[in-house]
């Protein structure tokens, strides 16, 4: 109800000005003391501290990819088809390799092309979607009908049709990622440019004879930063998908380990009939922790931003508190009146 | 209608806020009762409380509401959704943000009236039509959707959905806030024409005190959740006692008569989580007293019919 | 009604690139593209037969945009060339047997991951801080991460292989003649379980989610408070009051997901050797049978194009607000 939401919101921003007097005016100068504040809540987050070790665990098992699993994952080893044992601890694929070297050191282009691509997915998502918000009229409504129309076309029958002309390997994958994904993030930095275009502060910019590169990237990017930050979560987190897609139906360097080729391969020497079932499990599970870690920050990242969300969670702990939820009328907790003095 | 001592809070991680505190008040059969006051005072919490629509984390804390000799705040579930709309009905403050974007205007009328009566559909869609004439709409718009009608019509249509079931009282709040002078005074004139009518009493609220004034038998001045003053209309115009009702009064330009110099009330309302000790107006106030800071000061009758909550009287 | 020519019009647009964009594909390949693709017709064809094949894909000797028009030309009538991997099936016709399966599994699955999970949302929301708005949204988000064929190699791996409760391949037993008898429409369901079960498990998570936050955002708006002071009943207010608007922007996110959906399905597909475009998607591009390949693009497109625009109307018919546009 808009009484709930106004006074919470109140009482918050109250909470995060804590030594400044009330101001009178409010020139709007939202992102500038934000960003400290949040960033400690941020660390305190279960979410994110979640999200973020399994990151930064998977970023270090493959930058010492060499020194947990030393040798050349593709060499064949062991007989096929071995299950886990003392030696190989994930046991052999259906070419005698090993399951876990080949895991540990498949982090490196999984992960890698994944942030490359989030990246490349998100610039070009910005630059087309500011662009189209902020100039306005034509320039618009051609970078939209164009973002429309990529967005709309399908993306796995675009990406493997292209792929299949192109020779296979992880830059190819990265590149047609990037070169096709990137309209879902234009159309978000669009409108919310076009929002902020409104803003007073903008046009106090304008009327002052700012440039438009000024406006852009010193008053209106500034205060997009968690937007472009959610927006590289789920690109990375698509990236790290649709390879894995892509390299599964056999479009990526299949001499190369990823874990999507992993998977391939594993379909392919049909380990799923031979009852091997090691030689793609182990490759699914960490994709999908990779996955699940980007969505919690980026989920985190949310709760911390958005007031309305706050606002929920504070909901939800009064109402476990209170036994009453399944009414949906004011509850009646009659408390001792504190005595007049 | 009649409350006592009846105490809100909204739960917060900062700790409860205090936002009604001990409010006694009574609407008799058909009068108006204005409730005056600035934004955050409690006002439209207190409006809401009274038929429990207030979700958490807002909590009643305290006090009674009586109705027709029963509590409302005692009542379950089957007997809240009863009541509701069959002896109270409530006009909220936006009627765009009121009525259901995909619904008929005529549907959601009708469904007032069948959750409570059994008509068949073509009774009730006969009687539908007659409340949109009672408020001056044509019938035909029954079928028109919310977005389809005029600020004004729309705040004629929740007044008629409001009157659906002839309640015996209609909550009022900041029903003419969004719209304009001129549209403003035309809704407020129909509302009423149809009191006098039907003889509903009114529980009308408003930060806008001129508009009350008029419109009230008589009214409450509410700040920071507890009210501070209440007479009857004429009374408190031109006796205002409580030093924040004078604050209010004279930051209203009259059209008419000498220039006077506009005074506004200093300072800002207060957090409602930890109100100033003893009398809330006294940080405020231009003739604060010790005493007024640790007191807190009860509402007394000063003379008959006029009541303050006030140390100087 | 403008609203929907609009769109349509927009469609079309979209439908007119994809086309564009398949005449330009095999001529954005290293070296000459008329070799590359016909290569693998030598010695399989009469040189008249090529001569049409080629013509069919506009690879004449000529100008571009001649090369252009002849190929436009050609697929406004529907001739898509001659598959390779299946010789000398047209690859219309090839197109032709795979689009049912892909439908059938598409429209069963999105069917009951959208509605359950819209329905799983609304109830969530409504009880906050409830049983099932704790435990599930979390659950199902975490199911939700793991790659659609992952969860499909694992579901054939321990259910089909395993357990051989489910059939391991295909759309029907082997066994069978595709009739309508009854025993024929059980295997047809038998093997839908897995690969449809898969696609609802990773996609009921997103619905339930989105439905959820819709709700939670309408259940704060004064309608939502006015048909409770009305005295309405709880269904009434949850359903006709609060999910009806929550439902439209989960439809719009219905629309611009489709084509996100057709990508898991074909993986699905791929896994379960599940014969419809997918699947044979996945084989042509095996195959490098590029004129098949195409045809399939371009109809995978244009189902997901259709497929948009059935929602659009559908959201016409849903929002009033829309309609007087």
């Amino acid at each position: 109800m808009a009484l709930n939401d106004q006074m919470i919101e109140n009482e918050q921003a109250e909470t995060s000005t804590p030594k400044q007097p009330t101001p009178v005016a409010t020139p709007t100068a939202p992102a500038a003391k934000r960003p400290l504040g949040a960033f400690g809540r941020f660390m305190r987050n279960g979410k994110a501290v979640f999200g973020l070790s399994i990151l930064l665990a998977f970023t270090l098992v493959g930058i010492f990819a060499p020194v947990i699993a030393p040798g050349n994952p593709s060499a064949f080893v062991a007989r096929p088809n071995q299950p886990p044992s003392r030696e190989h601890w994930f046991g052999t694929t259906g070419q005698g390799q090993d399951v876990f070297k080949q895991t540990v050191w498949g982090t490196r282009i999984s992960l890698g092309v994944g942030f490359a691509v989030g990246f490349l997915v998100t610039l070009f998502g910005l630059v087309i979607g500011m662009t189209a918000g902020y100039f306005g009229g034509r320039v618009d409504d051609i970078l939209s009908l164009i973002t429309n129309i990529v967005l709309v076309i399908p993306g796995l029958p675009l990406l493997v049709t292209i792929a299949a002309f192109l020779p296979p390997g992880p830059i190819t994958i990265m590149l047609v990622l990037s070169f096709t994904s990137w309209a879902w993030n234009a159309r978000v930095f669009r409108s919310q440019t076009l929002s902020l275009r409104e803003k007073d502060f903008v046009s106090a910019s304008l009327v002052s004879g700012e440039s438009s590169a000024y406006i852009i990237f010193r008053e209106i990017l500034p205060n997009m930063t968690s937007l472009v930050a959610a927006a590289y979560l789920s690109s990375t987190l698509y990236g790290i998908g649709a390879q894995a897609g892509l390299e599964f139906l056999g479009l990526g360097n299949v001499s190369l380990v990823s874990w999507g080729t992993l998977l391939y391969w594993a379909g392919n020497n049909a380990g799923l009939l031979t009852g091997a079932w090691w030689t793609f499990v182990p490759a699914g599970l960490c994709i999908a922790l990779v996955a699940f870690a980007l969505a919690m920050v980026n989920y985190a990242m949310d709760e911390i931003t958005n007031p309305r969300l706050r606002a929920e969670k504070e909901t939800a702990r009064v109402l476990k508190e209170s036994s009453l939820r399944n009414s949906r009328a004011t509850p009646v907790i009659r408390q001792a009146t504190p005595s007049a003095e | 209608m009649s409350v006592r001592n009846l105490s809100v809070n909204y739960l917060t991680p900062r700790g409860p806020v205090r936002a009604v505190e001990n409010v006694s008040f009574s609407v008799a059969p058909g009068e108006v009762f204005g409730l005056a006051g600035e934004s955050g005072s409690g006002k439209s919490t207190i409006a809401h409380a009274i038929m429990r629509l207030l979700h958490p984390p807002a909590v009643i804390t305290g006090g009674e509401v009586y109705f027709n000799g029963e509590d409302l705040l005692d009542m379950d579930d089957d007997e809240l959704r009863q009541f509701r709309w069959r002896d109270m009905s409530i006009v909220f403050q936006s009627a765009m943000n009121s009525l259901n974007p995909v619904m008929t205007v005529g549907d959601q009328i009708i469904d007032a009236i069948t959750a409570h009566i059994k008509l068949s559909r073509k009774e009730a869609r006969d009687r539908a039509a007659f409340l949109l004439d009672l408020v001056g709409i044509d019938p035909q718009r029954l079928n028109a959707y919310p977005h389809q009608l005029s600020g004004g019509m729309r705040q004629r249509v929740v007044i008629a959905i409001a009157l659906a079931l002839n309640p015996q009282m209609m909550i009022m709040d900041e029903p003419t806030t969004a719209l304009d002078v001129v549209v403003q005074r035309e809704i407020l004139q129909q509302i009423e024409e149809l009191r006098e009518k039907m003889g509903f009493s009114i529980l009308f609220i408003t930060h806008d005190l001129s508009l009350m004034v008029e419109f009230s038998t008589r009214i409450g001045i509410m700040y920071a959740g507890e009210i501070v003053e209440m007479a009857p209309s004429a009374e408190l115009f031109s006796n205002p006692l409580h030093p924040y009702t004078r604050g209010l009064m004279n930051s209203f330009p009259s059209l008419t008569g000498p220039k006077v110099k506009l005074t506004g009330i200093p300072g800002a309302p207060p957090d409602m989580v930890a109100p100033p000790s003893g009398c809330r107006f006294h940080p405020r106030c231009s003739q604060v007293q010790q005493m007024h800071t640790e007191v807190v000061p009860r509402l007394r009758e000063i003379s008959p019919g006029h009541f303050v909550a006030c140390h100087l009287y | 009604m403008k609203y929907v020519l609009r769109r349509l019009g927009f469609y079309l647009i979209a439908a007119w690139v994809s086309l564009t964009l398949n005449f330009f594909l095999p001529r954005a390949m290293p070296g000459d593209p008329a070799t590359a693709i016909f290569a693998r017709f030598q010695g399989r064809m009469r040189p008249e037969e090529i001569q049409a094949l080629r013509e069919a894909y506009g690879l004449s000797d000529g100008p571009l945009i001649e090369q252009y028009f002849t190929y436009m030309s050609h697929a406004m009538r529907g001739d898509f060339g001659i598959s390779i991997s299946q010789f000398p099936v047209p690859v219309t016709q090839v197109i032709g047997t795979g689009l049912v399966w892909t439908l059938l599994l598409g429209s069963v699955a999105l069917l009951i991951s959208f509605l359950l999970g819209n329905l799983l949302g609304v109830v969530a929301a409504w009880r906050r801080g409830g049983k099932l708005d704790s435990i599930l949204p979390p659950v199902l988000t975490f199911v939700g991460s793991f790659p659609y064929f992952w969860l499909a190699m694992v579901a054939l791996f321990f259910l089909a292989f395993r357990l051989g409760w489910f059939p391991l391949r295909h759309a029907y037993s082997d066994r069978l003649a595709p009739t309508f008898s009854w025993e024929f429409i059980k295997s047809v369901l038998h093997h839908l379980v897995l690969p449809a079960g898969t696609i609802v498990l990773v996609s009921i998570g997103g619905w339930m989610l989105g439905m959820r936050n819709n709700m939670i955002a309408i259940l704060s708006e004064d309608y939502v408070n006015m048909a409770e002071a009305k005295g309405l009943s709880q269904n009434r207010v949850m359903f006709n009051y609060a999910a009806r608007n929550a439902l439209l922007p989960s439809i719009t996110a219905l629309g611009m997901s489709i084509g996100f959906i057709l990508s898991g399905q074909i993986l699905t597909e791929v896994v379960f050797s599940y014969p419809g475009l997918g699947y044979m998607f996945f084989k042509a591009v095996g195959n490098l049978d590029y004129p098949l390949l195409q045809g399939l693009f371009l109809m995978l497109t244009f189902a997901v194009l259709g497929a948009n625009l059935i929602i659009d109307l559908l959201y016409v018919r849903l929002d009033p607000r829309v309609r007087a546009h």
